[in-house]
């Protein structure tokens, strides 16, 4: 229990705070999206839309706060731990920091990254006039291009981008479903993010051939500053409790190819006493018993 | 020309079956990573940045294409998940994906074990496989305490220590079953729960025993209008009386002589034909009363039938 000075008198208070306490599984990770001070239309318009998206794992505040995540983060920590939300996205505009977007995650309701980007062209879902996919629809997401791996801010921006973007994690889909996916290419110092509506076509065999419709926000952003976790910050929060590792089952092995070796261990057995006068494969036919007795056995097999 | 004709029909067949295939197949420098837990695909050609550079209409056209090509390659993916059709036969095709590959950072950390209950840490088995409990057998090692002789065998003597504790713990038994058994054959008391069946006086001593039962022993009870008001009796009964010192001497004078006599007469003061009659008679009404219960309780009239007994207190040596 967070509170633990204050026990829940109900059972309800009860529930909520069994809810927020860490668990082995976890719960799906909620993002507050907040504006700051000088938010101006192109900032707001991307909270809602990302929150539009991000339904019903998201808050979007309405009112404007006067803060500046990178240089004070009690205020975003206060919220995180009222809301329970570990990912949030801050946007704030300035002269010298223009369409401001601060996208963060917390552990333990304590700042752990977050990333500055500059918003240089947004198109939201208002301006693109196509048909829509269902609220709350598990995304598909890809990243394009080798600064995702080649460069440690990138390599964190992507995992940040996946955390926010993931959903629900689910055991199975609905193949038919799938429609909608989030692309980021990283070129030139800029991130490209669009997203498009999957149409399924015919194709000759089981797999369909994709379409791709635009839809949706796309936007492109440039790194400004970032406040990235210390390394031994990142693999504590990393870290899983073992009990969620499964479980081995002694005596049982796997190979490459899928069969499944086990081991059975027998009492050791005299062969001199097997029983063999119940099993009809050793019983000697009336043809071998003539060829044991002498002469050619009529019925020798034929090769070929 | 049968042979001929057939090899056409499969080179066509191939044919079109290639077309297929290409409009599905994409060809990468690289091949892409795939977490289909995550539904995450992670291309790692560098784009073409020739094409990027330009005008924008060519460049959302030119990511657009690498999307479609990317998406198509997921989805190929997700396609080969073993999949089975949820709800029944005509239900949608859903794909069994796997845990999620990518390492991503918990919300909180791992939950602390708890600490294990008081009962948790006390409670040791009372039976059976490794019990709890002073068994001497078990004992491999037993330390000479301080004070005791050095000769003296202290295996035996965590046996006879045993021995005497079990010899006591039964008697102890034995002891609550005797009084447990007392108490359930003595006659019941005037019964404190209204019965039909009471009278004036029963129902004055149940109305006193209430009213006394209280924290103030019924000094603040309210009294009816006509109840006289009955002051605690400062004798205390008939056991807390003491008379004064000095006060009556014919009574006290009395009493003496009385006590004298008994003391020098030869005549026992315990009847003994009385009391073994009283006895004869006390055994048989303890199981009359016995069979009363067990054919009582069988039915409601058990409840009706009180047994205004006497008190076995009284009577006894009558002078």
């Amino acid at each position: 229990l967070i509170y633990s000075c204050r026990k829940p008198k109900t059972k309800r208070a009860k529930r909520f705070l069994e809810k927020r306490e860490p668990k082995l599984k976890e719960n799906t990770k909620n993002a507050m999206l907040i504006k700051g001070g000088n938010a101006n239309l192109t900032v707001t318009e991307v909270l809602k839309d990302i929150y539009a998206v991000k339904k019903p794992f998201a808050v979007l505040y309405k009112k404007k706060n006067i803060t500046r995540p990178f240089e004070d983060q009690t205020s975003l920590e206060f919220f995180s731990k009222k809301s329970d939300c570990s990912l949030f996205l801050f946007g704030s505009h300035n002269k010298k920091r223009p369409n401001n977007l601060i996208i963060g995650r917390m552990f333990d309701y304590h700042v752990l990254d977050m990333i500055e980007l500059g918003v240089e062209k947004f198109v939201s879902l208002k301006d693109v006039k196509n048909s829509k996919c269902p609220e709350g629809t598990k995304p598909m997401l890809i990243f394009a291009g080798d600064m995702f791996d080649v460069n440690e801010e990138y390599r964190r921006l992507k995992s940040l981008l996946i955390d926010f973007f993931r959903g629900p994690s689910v055991p199975s889909i609905r193949l038919a479903g799938l429609e909608y996916v989030l692309h980021f290419t990283a070129l030139d110092g800029k991130i490209y993010m669009r997203s498009y509506k999957v149409l399924l076509k015919k194709s000759g065999c089981k797999i369909p051939r994709i379409e791709l419709e635009e839809m949706g926000p796309s936007l492109d952003l440039v790194m400004r500053r970032t406040h990235l976790a210390s390394d031994d910050l990142y693999k504590l929060s990393l870290k899983q409790p073992k009990a969620l590792k499964p479980k081995k089952k002694k005596n049982i092995s796997h190979d490459v190819f899928g069969t499944t070796y086990g081991r059975i261990h027998m009492q050791k057995q005299d062969l001199s006493k097997l029983q063999t006068r119940k099993v009809k494969g050793l019983k000697k036919r009336p043809a071998e018993k003539s060829a044991e007795s002498g002469g050619v056995s009529p019925k020798k097999s034929k090769s070929g | 020309m049968a042979a001929v004709r057939v090899e056409e029909v499969l080179a066509a067949a191939e044919g079109q079956e290639a077309e297929k295939r290409r409009s599905i197949t994409v060809e990468k420098e690289l091949e892409l990573e795939f977490d289909l837990g995550n539904l995450l695909a992670l291309d790692r050609n560098p784009p073409a940045s020739a094409g990027l550079r330009g005008d924008v209409p060519r460049r959302e056209a030119l990511l657009r294409a690498l999307a479609r090509d990317n998406t198509q390659l997921l989805v190929a993916q997700l396609w080969e998940l073993p999949a089975e059709r949820a709800g029944g036969a005509g239900g949608p095709l859903v794909a069994r994906l796997p845990e999620p590959a990518f390492r991503l950072p918990r919300e909180k950390p791992p939950p602390r074990p708890r600490p294990p209950t008081r009962w948790e840490q006390e409670w040791r088995r009372r039976w059976g496989y490794r019990r709890a409990g002073g068994d001497p057998a078990r004992a491999w090692l037993a330390e000479v305490p301080e004070g005791a002789d050095p000769e003296e065998d202290q295996f035996a003597r965590l046996r006879r220590e045993k021995r005497e504790r079990v010899a006591r713990n039964e008697l102890n038994r034995l002891r609550n079953l005797a009084r447990a058994h007392r108490a359930s054959t003595t006659v019941p008391a005037a019964p404190l729960h209204p019965t039909g069946h009471q009278s004036r006086e029963e129902l004055g001593h149940v109305a006193r025993v209430a009213r006394v039962s209280t924290a103030s022993l019924g000094r603040f009870q309210p009294r009816l209008p006509k109840e006289p008001a009955e002051p605690p009796s400062r004798n205390g009964g008939k056991k807390r009386r003491f008379e004064p010192l000095l006060g009556n001497l014919a009574a006290e004078r009395s009493r003496q002589l009385e006590l004298l006599r008994d003391m020098g007469s030869k005549k026992p003061v315990l009847d003994i034909t009385r009391a073994v009659n009283k006895q004869l008679r006390q055994e048989e009404a303890e199981a009359a009363a016995a069979k009363g219960k067990k054919q009582s309780k069988r039915g409601k009239r058990g409840r009706r039938q009180q047994r205004v007994g006497r008190s076995s207190k009284r009577g006894g040596a009558r002078r």
